[in-house]
């Protein structure tokens, strides 16, 4: 998603985007470093998942699931349990996305949502270990875009992250080969969150939070996960060739550092308010 | 790996079901249409603890080409589960029960439109579980013919489903997951309202031949009442859309569209 190097682009519309971006305005009236409304549902899947959650950034839609299954350690890693997040680009989210196995952008989403999760360390995978070696729990974090009006990381990471925040899953242990469950809950646990921020290049201005409309006009975008010590823990710069310079890229970590702060505080506020 | 523990009975010894409705009594259901905003028409069902959402693109041009029908469109349905609707987690590729799912949701909708009207081209309805707890191809065939006319298909009818099926020798309208998975069988069917033809009918379990045709009747009557609940739907989403038009003149533009289909132009033109 974002390059649309392929598609026919509308130098008009880019014409127009940059003659407003000269003049400080973007087409929806928003600061450069301005996110669009967020809105965040918790626990949507309570019958059947883990943990779940529905996160609208303005008309961009994505729904997050969470699964916790039980299975064995991978061998070089034989006391830690596994986190994997996927995603998908249905077609029901968006008339440019096709039926079929993922192509390229889908798999570049669901890898730029898992790397932000895994980079951070964001779940300690230790404790989610039930016996070294034989036995441990597996956390999916599976997203589903269900509208697409731009910047599908984003509201992917928030998903992913408040689906996890909400999951409830039971204890097991070992007993003469067998799992049981203990009877106790347990939740996923979250040490360090990482929230990604996506800020894109058109011409020679940087915006926060494309719409789909920006991202069809858009050089490049660069995606940045910063974890809860501001520090930086995935890059990726996508959405098209064009290069970004080195002041470009400190101006756009400038941007994440202070919004990932609203969107931690945002998560922190709406699980308060479901509990 | 959420916990699933066999019921007891699904008949309690008062007559009722395990969630304590009467064998006639459906699930709480809620629709709403025109929940997604990038598709040409989209509707939400709530059917008890069932969640989908349905989405309509077109009719536009049909990918790959070799699918095209020369004298009518394409309807191709894609019926797909999240991961994480179901206890436990489904693998993320399409499943072989997907597909079918996929197909006889198709061959329930098509009776109701006229595909005859867009030679060559298609028309996409895409189907997402978010949670599963039975019912879900009829909850889907109910959202997505809601999701057709609210993208302007010209249609003879909604379409409504039901399943019905066997419990403890008692036949179930709606069946809820556990009656499906522990039950005597399940019947999911579909009917054209105005004329009582059947557009889906399968069948597992077993039943009798005098089963089979009563189950089949308290279906229709269950779907008579599932098609005014979607006829109900569709009149609040337009009245809401014509009120928004009233308010607020600056947004004609995104109602547009939509209402050309239900007013004709030439009713907006007057403002």
């Amino acid at each position: 998603m974002g390059d649309f190097s392929s598609e026919v682009i509308s130098q008009i519309d880019r014409r127009f985007m940059l003659d407003l971006l000269a003049k400080n305005e973007r087409v929806d009236g928003r600061a450069f470093d301005e996110y669009r409304e967020i809105q965040i549902e918790m626990d949507v899947v309570p019958a059947k998942a883990e943990g779940s959650a529905i996160v609208r950034i303005g008309d961009t839609t994505v729904v997050a699931g969470v699964k916790v299954l039980t299975g064995e350690p991978y061998s070089d890693n034989p006391d830690e349990g596994v986190v994997m997040v996927t995603a998908e680009m249905p077609p029901i989210a968006s008339p440019l996305f096709e039926l079929g196995p993922p192509k390229e952008d889908a798999i570049e989403l669901a890898r730029v949502v898992d790397r932000g999760v895994r980079e951070s360390e964001t779940v300690d995978v230790k404790k989610l270990c039930i016996e070294k070696g034989k036995s441990v729990y597996m956390v999916f974090v599976d997203i589903y875009p269900l509208e697409y009006d731009g910047n599908l990381i984003d509201a992917s990471s928030l998903a992913a992250n408040a689906a996890m925040m909400t999951s409830r899953f039971p204890e097991m242990k070992l007993e003469g080969g067998e799992l049981v469950q203990t009877g106790k809950e347990l939740e996923v646990p979250i040490q360090n969150m990482a929230i990604e921020c996506t800020v894109a290049r058109i011409g020679k201005h940087l915006v926060l939070d494309p719409t789909l409309r920006e991202e069809m006009v858009q050089d490049c975008r660069l995606t940045m996960a910063v974890d809860e010590k501001d520090n930086f823990t995935a890059l990726q710069k996508g959405g098209g060739v064009g290069p970004l310079s080195i002041e470009d890229i400190d101006h756009a970590m400038g941007i994440a550092l202070e919004r990932t702060k609203d969107l931690r505080t945002l998560l922190k506020r709406t699980i308060k308010g479901t509990d | 790996m959420s916990p699933e523990v066999k019921p007891d009975f699904l008949i309690s010894p008062e007559g009722l079901r395990v969630d304590g409705r009467r064998p006639d009594e459906m699930r709480p259901i809620q629709l709403e249409v025109g929940v997604l905003k990038q598709a040409d028409g989209s509707a939400l069902i709530r059917q008890g603890k069932t969640y989908i959402l349905a989405a309509v693109y077109g009719p536009r041009e049909l990918h790959p080409r070799h699918l095209t029908l020369n004298d009518r469109a394409y309807l191709r349905c894609v019926y797909r589960m999240a991961t994480f609707s179901v206890p436990d987690r489904k693998r993320p590729a399409p499943s072989r029960r997907e597909r079918e799912i996929s197909m006889v949701i198709s061959n329930a909708l098509q009776p109701a439109l006229f595909l005859e009207e867009f030679p060559r081209a298609v028309i996409d309805v895409f189907i997402q579980v978010i949670q599963a707890d039975g019912g879900t191809r009829c909850a889907a065939i109910n959202a997505a013919s809601l999701a057709l006319a609210d993208a302007g298909i010209p249609m003879k009818t909604l379409v409504p489903a039901v399943a019905v099926g066997k419990a403890d020798g008692q036949l179930l309208v709606d069946l809820g997951d556990e009656e499906d998975k522990y039950g005597q069988g399940d019947i999911p069917m579909a009917i054209l309202p105005d004329t009582g033809e059947i557009t889906l009918l399968q069948q597992d379990g077993s039943f009798t031949r005098e089963e089979l045709l009563e189950a089949i009747q308290l279906g229709i009557n269950a779907m008579k009442y599932i098609h005014e609940l979607q006829k109900d739907a569709l009149k609040r989403a337009y009245a809401k859309r014509v009120s928004e038009l009233d308010e607020d003149d600056d947004e004609d533009d995104d109602y547009e569209d939509d209402l050309e289909t239900d007013l004709g132009e030439s009713d907006l033109m007057e403002e």
